[in-house]
């Protein structure tokens, strides 16, 4: 699962895609996780180490996290 | 540390003009109420909790008081129990110098039993019994007659009467606001509302001491009580010249809006609704213009309840869950529904949440906990990303919900106080299972169930 290449991300959670112009925010944990797959970052370890920085149970975050790649497939922002 | 967690979201960003209303008013989480944490209120009374305040009940009466006292100097409020009959509610507006205004016996009853004398109860309302007409005739209150079905029962039972009853008449009327509110009382324009005032006059079996309108609900303009008080004040120089017949007292009703923001409304209640100070300026100044003397000067009553008691009332919910519906909206559930809060079917409640939260904030509809698709506290409501087991207070609650409130699916909440001293009271408890079946009864072939 990989961030598509050319979508653009800034720290502060500003993401552009310009193949469609659309444009989104995101939240600093999203903003944090979309970071680490723009590095390439598998999902095991992410989540790895979002349970170690983030006051966060593992199933509540197994269940945000299916939600949250649902979010960026909508979105179109994920390689195919 | 580990950091605090927010569940992660994107959210897509639509070019196009800014909106000169912004989107988001609910900036500051609201930790605390009357300088109680909300936490330990939930702590200690459980959720969903209606909280009410001492304080802002208090204030508000002295507020509309000040407001009327300082312009017309005869005034008296009657607490509308309809808006909310707790006794602890009724007891601050009587303690306050409140009179009552019932529309039922059993409003009635409670009025009595929260100390209220009997020559200072309103009866208004459509149906009155015998019994409930004699007891108020007999005490002395003002009963406010409906209709002449009404009019007529009460001379039927005159002969049975200790004293001769102290009647008013309902007038309806039309005052530029529509639609025109015209299933009660009697009306003004056909010459009903004199005529039911010459039988009375005629018929030597009651006292008649007033008048009595109420020309709507969440009013918005102040010129509509200038028309109603002007008319009222036309049917009141007629008693007085054409029947001999001087009146006591013009009841203007209720009827001022709270600050909510009725639903669909562009802007919100708190930019387009009048305050208590103009309605006061447009009543007393047609007072005065009514030409009375200082002494035959009419008592001005005021029924006003929702404006006295809505800000004062909070309900305090947990998230239950959160969703992403079909169509890609958030959804978040509370577990406090339409069934303990009915007005927000009228209203788009303000709803803060109760903790700290991040910047980002997304557009969702809020839902109770009722397995009914009626459950919807907010259509849309721009709020931070809540998580389960978060807290909101929802805001201006006080009006109509503790008295319209269902048991439906869940039971009704604790309801708590929050004295000036900032002491909290359990003001009615939470429902049980015992007490919504004591009232039923199991038919002897159905006890027995064997499945």
């Amino acid at each position: 699962m990989y961030l598509r290449k050319n979508i653009a991300t800034s720290e502060s959670g500003f993401i552009f895609n310009p193949a469609t112009g659309d444009s989104f925010s995101a939240n600093p944990v999203a903003a944090e996780i979309l970071r680490q797959l723009k590095q390439g970052t598998g999902a095991a370890q992410i989540k790895e180490w979002l349970l170690e920085s983030y006051e966060v149970e593992p199933l509540r975050l197994e269940r945000d996290w299916d939600e949250f790649i649902n979010q960026l497939k909508e979105a179109n922002l994920l390689e195919s | 540390m580990k950091k605090n967690y927010e569940s992660p979201v994107i959210q897509k960003m639509n070019g196009g003009l800014m909106n000169k209303f912004g989107t988001r008013t609910e900036y500051e989480p609201v930790k605390q109420i009357d300088g109680v944490s909300v936490q330990s209120l939930m702590a200690e009374f459980g959720s969903p909790l209606f909280v009410l305040s001492e304080r802002t009940l208090r204030r508000n009466y002295q507020d509309a008081y000040r407001a009327f006292s300082t312009r017309y100097p005869n005034i008296q409020f009657a607490w509308s129990y309809k808006t909310n009959y707790l006794n602890a509610v009724c007891r601050v507006f009587h303690q306050e110098g409140s009179w009552a205004e019932v529309v039922s016996g059993f409003e009635y009853q409670k009025a009595l039993g929260n100390g209220v004398p009997g020559n200072k109860i309103i009866f208004n309302g459509p149906e009155k019994t015998n019994e409930e007409l004699k007891l108020a005739a007999d005490n002395g209150s003002l009963i406010h007659i409906d209709h002449f079905d009404e009019l007529f029962q009460l001379l039927e039972i005159s002969d049975q009467l200790k004293r001769k009853p102290r009647v008013a008449i309902r007038v309806n009327m039309d005052t530029g606001v529509y639609p025109v509110w015209n299933r009660f009382g009697f009306n003004y324009e056909n010459g009903q509302a004199f005529d039911a005032l010459k039988k009375i006059v005629a018929s030597e079996k009651m006292e008649l001491t007033g008048l009595h309108c109420h020309i709507g609900t969440y009013m918005l303009s102040t010129n509509a009580y200038r028309t109603a008080v002007k008319k009222l004040g036309d049917l009141a120089w007629k008693c007085k010249t054409e029947l001999n017949n001087p009146l006591q007292y013009i009841d203007i009703g209720g009827g001022f809006p709270s600050t909510n923001t009725l639903r669909g409304s562009f802007l919100p209640g708190t930019d387009t609704v009048p305050s208590v100070d103009e309605f006061a300026e447009a009543i007393s100044n047609q007072l005065q213009e009514l030409g009375y003397g200082s002494t035959d000067i009419p008592l001005l009553i005021l029924e006003s309840g929702r404006v006295m008691v809505d800000d004062a009332g909070y309900l305090l919910s947990t998230v239950v869950a959160n969703k992403r519906l079909s169509d890609g909206r958030r959804a978040t559930i509370l577990d406090a529904g339409v069934n303990v809060l009915f007005t927000s079917f009228w209203y788009d409640h303000p709803i803060s949440p109760a903790q700290d939260f991040t910047h980002h904030t997304e557009d969702q509809v809020l839902y109770g906990p009722l397995c009914m698709n009626i459950d919807v506290l907010r259509q849309s409501a721009n709020l931070p990303l809540l998580n389960r087991g978060d807290k909101v207070v929802v805001h201006k609650v006080g009006a109509y919900n503790m008295t319209q409130w269902m048991q439906f699916i869940h039971m009704r909440p604790n309801v708590v106080m929050i004295d000036e001293q900032g002491k909290v009271h359990l003001v009615r408890e939470a429902e049980t299972l015992a007490y919504i079946e004591q009232q039923e009864r199991v038919p002897e072939h159905l006890e027995k169930i064997s499945l």
